[in-house]
């Protein structure tokens, strides 16, 4: 563990801190800032202990002494940097995290209509910023690697009640209906409690375990969800 | 010899232009590999907040909008400094591309049938049966129909969660935590670049038919004093002028919006002014319908931040804390609107300077936001002067902004931009093969090494990289911004060359071993000094006053002289840019009034 000795002033955040840091004492302290406003999901990390990121927390919210680590589970780059970017691109591709469809796009045709009321739904868990707090924070991705952990249940759910994907309930079963899915949590719900994006997670996986019993009772037929 | 990895295309850049340009070559079946410095979903694509402009008309205030109304906006907007071929082109395109993205899932906000009280003026509108259910669209700066289509203030997050769904539906390869820092070139040939591993610092060569350079706009020239995330330094276009035989154009056109969230930057959607909010000053008076009686807060960003800095010039900002700012007021939308249509922004105000909208005035300015010039290319997005380069997005000056982006424009300029750049690209790669000069291989990697030894070495000098850095983006803050003056031009540029020489001068203070983020860093300081000289150096020599690029000593718009558009390249061994004048295309718009701004003021 590496010390550092910063001044504090009003509105500081650990954004600045640590980049100040860099600049006047440690050139070669690796962390990931992308937009340091709250939506790119890049500085999540260990403050005192809790997954959050840093680019929204001021130092005056923290104790005199601020203890910063990496977020376990993700590959190591180094310092404060996390390879949370190879992790969500193998979920994505497990998950299948894209509108499955034989419908070819016509440029020429009107677009197929949505209710508002369910395009914000499905805004809602289109939210998650891939930080990893939830995948760092989980006891059982913790323990298993295979764990598609919060951000990947949430993502099958926000297919799930997309109108426009075609698969259905044996299909997402096939993906999600495993103790690497839907089964694996232990229900500690840090997710939910630690999520930067108030992501309603917790019903996420209410959600997919409920429509994975549906679709284990009934595998042959279309599941509404 | 280092690691070399050949592709039909190499895409540099993962924000929404590239992939969509990825997305389209891939679909022809070409092998495609994208380099991103950051995990793609990290792009500051997804930070786009208000909306993507297509013209629908589905919407009340939407209704009879068509392209050609879009693309007179745009026109205007630009103040006629657009290509306007591009222009055509874009606005025919915006909405099946908007469509595209609905096909692949973006949740797009839907007309809801029904009569609806407007927050702003009181006024009544209805929602027709008829159009239910179709893509919404709410009102923007600089237009006549209500066009810019949205997912509440998370427009480009979604539209790049979107689209990097397809990327991995199609298993296009991303290389992320990879930065290029040279293009490999030869006799008018691209054939990549050399690039950097940010896992563990060794260097890559990356070979390809074809490279597209979308990595962004350039507003961290501006340092902390932009909206722009921290990695949208403008490499790509750094890359290109250090040929010294790729132009960039318009570089003096920069965007400042309006509401940058004081104290830190942060932009605070136009779509809060577009569904109602107001700018209030110090009096907590409404000032902008006395210098804009027709749009108000709602004329182009050009105007609306010039005027905003015009009312606090007469003392009638705020000043607290350092920052000189105004208030944008927002509460009469109402806490459902604005956790629901307004919610990034709302969370933004309240988590990073402890406002909250709902109750409470937001301190905002004008601040650094938008690269409106960039890689100049022609209307297929191949640049000028090497064959086998593209740009698209923001690093391009494709150019259907001119000197002023209106707001929503941009996200949607990626994807249909990205969409043709990618489709021009694979129907140019057909039947097309090249030859790889190893020589020119092997002598650009050696340029690259020899630059980091010399860096890690301390071998010309001890300038420290940070202080560089910093000192190019106050000057431009000081004396390049929203009203410029020729005697402070004359200052930045001689300053920004004795900072150019302190870039050349660099050295580190750590070991240059592994990841190092200062050698990251340094590697980029001349280069983008070199921009930060094209930005000031033209704006110097523009002597009129158009779009974002207004002086005070030339106030006016002068089409006789000034129709054009700036061309600079960086020769090798040259202490200023050489600026060169091309012609701007104009088809169906001869310059005019733009209905707002400066030109119709009666005063």
């Amino acid at each position: 563990m590496q010390e550092y000795r910063l001044e504090e002033y009003p509105g500081l955040n650990l954004y600045i801190a640590l980049n100040k840091i860099r600049e006047e004492q440690d050139s070669s302290l690796q962390f990931d800032f992308v937009c340091r406003a709250g939506i790119c999901g890049s500085c999540a990390m260990v403050i005192n202990g809790r997954p959050g990121l840093a680019c929204k927390t001021l130092v005056s919210t923290l104790s005199r002494t601020i203890t910063l680590t990496p977020l376990p589970v993700f590959k190591l780059v180094g310092d404060l940097s996390v390879d949370t970017g190879t992790w969500f691109r193998e979920m994505a591709e497990r998950a299948g995290s894209w509108v499955h469809t034989d419908k070819e796009f016509d440029p020429e045709a009107e677009e197929e209509r949505m209710s508002n009321e369910k395009a914000i739904e499905i805004f809602e868990l289109e939210r998650c910023i891939e930080c990893g707090c939830c995948i760092a924070s989980c006891g059982t991705a913790n323990m298993r690697e295979d764990f598609m952990g919060a951000a990947g249940l949430n993502r099958i759910a926000r297919f799930m009640i997309d109108p426009r994907d075609q698969r259905d309930g044996a299909d997402f079963f096939e993906v999600v209906g495993s103790d690497d899915g839907a089964f694996g949590c232990m229900g500690l719900m840090a997710c939910d409690d630690l999520c930067p994006k108030d992501l309603p997670l917790q019903a996420q996986l209410s959600r997919v375990r409920r429509a994975m019993a549906k679709a284990a009772f009934a595998p042959k037929k279309k599941v509404a969800f | 010899m280092v690691e070399t990895i050949i592709t039909d295309v190499l895409v540099v850049g993962a924000g929404l232009a590239g992939e969509r340009a990825a997305i389209e070559a891939s679909s022809y079946g070409h092998d495609v590999i994208m380099l991103s410095l950051v995990p793609p979903r990290r792009s500051h694509s997804a930070a786009a907040q208000g909306g993507m402009q297509a013209s629908f008309g589905n919407s009340a205030k939407g209704l009879g909008d068509n392209p050609d109304i879009h693309f007179a906006d745009t026109v205007k907007g630009s103040d006629w400094g657009a290509d306007q071929d591009r222009v055509r082109l874009f606005c025919d395109l915006a909405p099946v591309a908007a469509r595209q993205m609905a096909h692949w899932g973006i949740p797009w906000n839907r007309v809801v049938a029904g009569k609806k009280q407007l927050p702003k003026d009181g006024s009544w509108i209805e929602d027709s049966k008829e159009n239910e259910g179709l893509i919404t669209a709410r009102d923007f700066g600089g237009v006549a129909k209500w066009r810019c289509c949205y997912t509440s203030d998370g427009t480009g997050h979604t539209l790049l969660y979107t689209m990097d769904n397809v990327v991995v539906q199609l298993g296009i390869k991303m290389h992320d935590r990879i930065e290029a820092i040279s293009l490999i070139y030869d006799d008018g040939t691209c054939y990549g670049v050399v690039a950097r591993n940010l896992r563990n610092g060794e260097i890559r060569v990356y070979l390809a038919k074809s490279t597209i350079i979308a990595t962004g706009g350039a507003g961290r020239l501006y340092g902390m004093m932009s909206t722009n995330a921290v990695i949208s330094e403008g490499m790509g276009q750094a890359l290109c002028l250090d040929t010294g035989i790729v132009p960039l154009g318009n570089m003096e056109a920069v965007q400042f919006h309006p509401t940058g969230l004081a104290h830190v930057s942060i932009l605070m959607t136009e779509g809060a002014r577009g569904d109602g909010g107001y700018l209030l000053d110090k009096n907590l008076h409404r000032f902008m319908p006395e210098y804009e009686p027709k749009k108000a807060e709602l004329a182009s960003r050009d105007v609306v931040s010039r005027r905003m800095v015009e009312h606090m010039r007469k003392g009638l900002g705020i000043e607290e804390a350092g920052d000189h700012f105004l208030w944008l007021d927002v509460r009469h939308l109402g806490k459902e609107h604005l956790e629901t249509n307004l919610r990034d922004v709302t969370e933004m105000a309240r988590d990073f300077v402890g406002v909250d909208p709902v109750k409470e005035l937001v301190p905002v300015r004008p601040t650094q936001h938008y690269t409106m010039g960039g890689i100049r290319t022609n209307i297929d997005g191949a640049a000028s002067g090497l064959k086998g380069l593209y740009a698209c997005g923001e690093a391009s000056c494709w150019d259907m902004h001119g000197f002023n982006r209106l707001g929503g424009n941009s996200v949607a300029e990626t994807v249909v931009a990205g969409m043709i750049v990618g489709r021009k690209v694979a129907e140019h790669l057909e039947g097309y093969e090249v030859s790889y000069p190893t020589h020119v291989i092997r002598d650009a990697v050696a340029r690259q090494e020899d630059r980091i030894n010399r860096l890690v070495k301390c071998s010309d000098g001890k300038e420290n990289c940070y202080e560089v850095s910093a000192a190019m983006s106050e000057i431009l803050e000081k004396r390049v911004h929203i009203f410029r003056q020729g005697p402070e031009l004359e200052k930045a540029v001689s300053e920004l060359q004795e900072v150019y020489a302190r870039a050349l001068k660099i050295g580190l203070r750590s070991n240059g071993v592994g990841v190092d983020p200062e050698l990251a860093q340094a590697l980029k300081i001349p280069g983008l000094v070199r921009m930060a000289l094209c930005v000031a150096y033209g704006a110097l020599k523009r002597t009129e006053s158009r779009g974002s690029h207004y002086r005070e000593d030339f106030p006016s718009r002068d089409d006789k002289n000034w129709l054009k558009r700036t061309l600079a390249r960086w020769p090798e061994g040259a202490e200023l840019p050489e600026l060169k004048y091309g012609k701007i295309v104009i088809t169906e718009s001869q310059p005019g009034d733009r209905g707002y701004g400066e030109s119709a003021r009666k005063d």
